[in-house]
């Protein structure tokens, strides 16, 4: 009797020792950040309020800048399963290729987050959750806006798309268009790619202006602020006001955006939020202390912003990005 | 004896050695077995489309559509195997053929148009990019079975990890690659060619049939490079690769190889290979640098070793001016 007793407090110590030992090494005290690059202000904000956000929870950030390649955040993937971290946050930057090296997490059981972006994947138990907006949901409240704006008058609207082949750029394409399909005057007669840059978004600015005389356009959605902030240089170059002349609306929230709504050369933008990895971590401590699963889905959400509130709200980001 | 030759290549060893050594000293779990396995296997499209870069550098031509032919052969084998339902092996013989005959186009033009290697490589370049995005703007995901039974494959190493099919795939291209600039008549003839195209031609090597044949292979390698690509990402996209000629370049010469042709070695290659993955490796580790040195570094080491071959060069020539 003595010793079934004996033994089963080794195995209860045993046990408890195993699960302290579980709780201490799944505790996500260093995460790896996958991050597609530094392309837009928006991309630079997002990776300093991840640095912030682990700082203020005690958490080693591990950021790895995949230079827009996809080869790049692959090999960063691998690095940070070889090191061992607790989990790992991935931003793709193309949403397929991932179900190799995301296997190969899933094997060294380690949970990974995406932010941001979504991936295109058979097997969804290849990411714990992600955590993005609904990119279609900011078109249509960027192209509700515009609706709301025009109203029933005829406008030509011309549209800087970003890089081409992203679902980021066909979610935020269908979603505008959605918005504008209800009022047939309202529609979209030339459109290009900018490629999520100023300089492209100005030369194809340039280019939308000469081929459609100026006059023949009422509004301009882009499909991020940075590309807006460049045809605006260009409207403004052209001899053509934004913000009165040409209507504008983009997405994204940059404070630049902010500041050329505050000068009244810009409309309207929608908010993409960048705190992505805050809400990843809160979502992995939840998973982390009741194991419980996340849903495959943390909407973050898409406000839109107008130019009488511009001038606070660029006060209170300039330092952000 | 070490002939004044192979002095860059060694220098490149001991750059990667020490590296490494310096790199373990920091980070221990950079020598284990998984790490290896993976800088090997995240490096083999770089590898193989250096393999055929070797060859081009060293007949003193520069090959410039690598990274564009590469996309294209990526999103090829996407559309044909998701659209036109084609057995992924057929797609990967097709896009093969494909590659090498592009390059032998290529290679023709800046033979017998004498016109110069870097001009038209990168008209080649802008032609294959475009035509990938007249395929398709979007990323195509491939779910063949093939593609997961092959990307199964993997030679498993001790502790953790292994050599995927990609990276074998990578070592047996250096493995061929190398025999056929060291042991063959046509690595003998891209010497030749690299080191006096005049003398070449005038001592008789088929200088035109070199030049068609080191640009077929380079664009064949880039089309090898593509399905390895396609097997490591199974996707086609567009934008695949957009740069990566200039690593390519990179990686030769810091193997050794000089730009104007004449010198080189494939072990050279593999190393100036890995080296740019290892730096990357090392950032990735460190978690706070910028990934960005890498290409300062690359950038540094490029411009050691022009210097160091310069060096080479002019200093025997110096000293036998100096009895």
């Amino acid at each position: 009797m003595n010793r079934i007793w004996r033994h089963a407090a080794v195995a209860a110590l045993g046990l408890s020792l195993a699960a302290c030992g579980r709780a201490g090494t799944d505790r996500a005290t260093t995460v790896g950040f996958a991050q597609i690059g530094s392309e837009s202000g928006w991309r630079a904000a997002e990776t300093k309020l991840a640095i912030s956000a682990a700082q203020a929870r005690g958490i080693t950030l591990k950021v790895a800048d995949g230079q827009q390649r996809q080869e790049n955040q692959i090999k960063a993937i691998r690095s940070f399963i070889a090191q061992g971290v607790g989990a790992i946050f991935l931003a793709p930057v193309v949403s397929t290729g991932w179900d190799d090296v995301l296997a190969e997490a899933k094997a060294a059981k380690i949970p990974v987050v995406l932010l941001d972006r979504q991936i295109t994947t058979q097997d969804p138990s290849l990411f714990l959750t992600a955590v993005a907006a609904d990119n279609v949901h900011e078109g249509q409240v960027a192209g509700e806006w515009l609706v709301g704006k025009v109203g029933a008058k005829p406008c030509r609207v011309v549209e800087l798309q970003g890089t081409v082949g992203s679902t980021l750029v066909a979610d935020r394409k269908k979603g505008f268009d959605q918005a504008i399909a209800k009022t047939p005057d309202i529609k979209i007669v030339r459109t290009q790619s900018g490629e999520f840059t100023r300089a492209k978004g100005k030369e194809v600015m340039e280019g939308f202006i000469k081929a459609e005389n100026a006059a023949g356009i009422c509004a301009v959605y882009a499909h991020n602020d940075d590309m807006m902030i460049g045809a605006i240089q260009a409207m403004k170059a052209a001899g053509l006001k934004p913000g009165t002349e040409i209507l504008t609306v983009s997405i994204d929230g940059v404070p630049d955006i902010f500041k050329a709504m505050a000068d009244g050369e810009a409309n309207a933008t929608v908010e993409l939020a960048p705190d992505m990895a805050a809400r990843g971590f809160d979502v992995l401590a939840a998973y982390q202390k009741d194991g419980k699963a996340p849903p495959k889905f943390v909407q973050t959400p898409s406000k839109l912003y107008l130019p009488d509130t511009a001038a606070a709200e660029y006060a209170r980001r300039k330092d952000l990005y | 004896m070490i002939a004044s030759r192979n002095l860059p290549l060694l220098a490149t060893l001991l750059v990667f050695v020490v590296g490494y050594a310096l790199c373990v000293a920091q980070f221990p779990t950079m020598l284990s077995p998984r790490v290896l396995g993976d800088l090997l296997t995240d490096n083999a499209v770089l590898g193989v489309l250096a393999v055929g870069m070797a060859f081009v550098v060293i007949s003193g031509g520069i090959d410039l559509s690598v990274g564009a032919v590469m996309g294209l052969t990526t999103v090829f084998v996407a559309v044909a195997v998701t659209r036109l339902g084609l057995h992924p092996l057929v797609a990967f013989a097709l896009a093969l053929m494909l590659g090498a005959a592009f390059g032998a186009l290529v290679g023709a033009v800046i033979h017998y148009l004498q016109a110069p290697a870097f001009i038209v490589t990168l008209t080649a370049m802008f032609m294959a990019r475009g035509l990938s995005f007249l395929l398709t703007t979007q990323a195509v995901p491939i779910d063949h079975p093939l593609y997961a039974k092959l990307m199964s494959l993997s030679l498993q190493l001790p502790g953790g990890g292994g050599l995927g099919i990609v990276a074998l795939i990578m070592l047996l291209t250096f493995l061929a690659g190398g025999i056929l600039l060291h042991a063959t008549r046509f690595g003998a003839e891209v010497f030749a060619i690299g080191g006096d195209r005049r003398a070449a031609a005038l001592m008789g090597a088929p200088v035109a049939r070199a030049t068609v044949l080191t640009y077929a292979l380079s664009s064949f390698m880039a089309a090898l490079a593509g399905v390895v690509m396609s097997l490591y990402t199974r996707a086609g996209y567009p934008l695949t690769g957009v740069g990566v000629e200039l690593d390519a370049i990179a990686a030769v010469v810091i193997g050794g190889a000089l730009l104007s042709g004449g010198v080189g070695t494939m072990f050279g290659a593999l190393l100036g290979v890995l080296i740019q993955g290892l730096i990357l490796s090392y950032i990735n580790f460190d978690g706070t640098l910028s990934s960005w040195w890498t290409k300062i570094v690359i950038g540094a080491l490029l411009f050691a070793f022009i210097g160091l071959q310069k060096a080479l060069l002019t200093l025997p020539s110096l000293r036998s001016q100096t009895p």
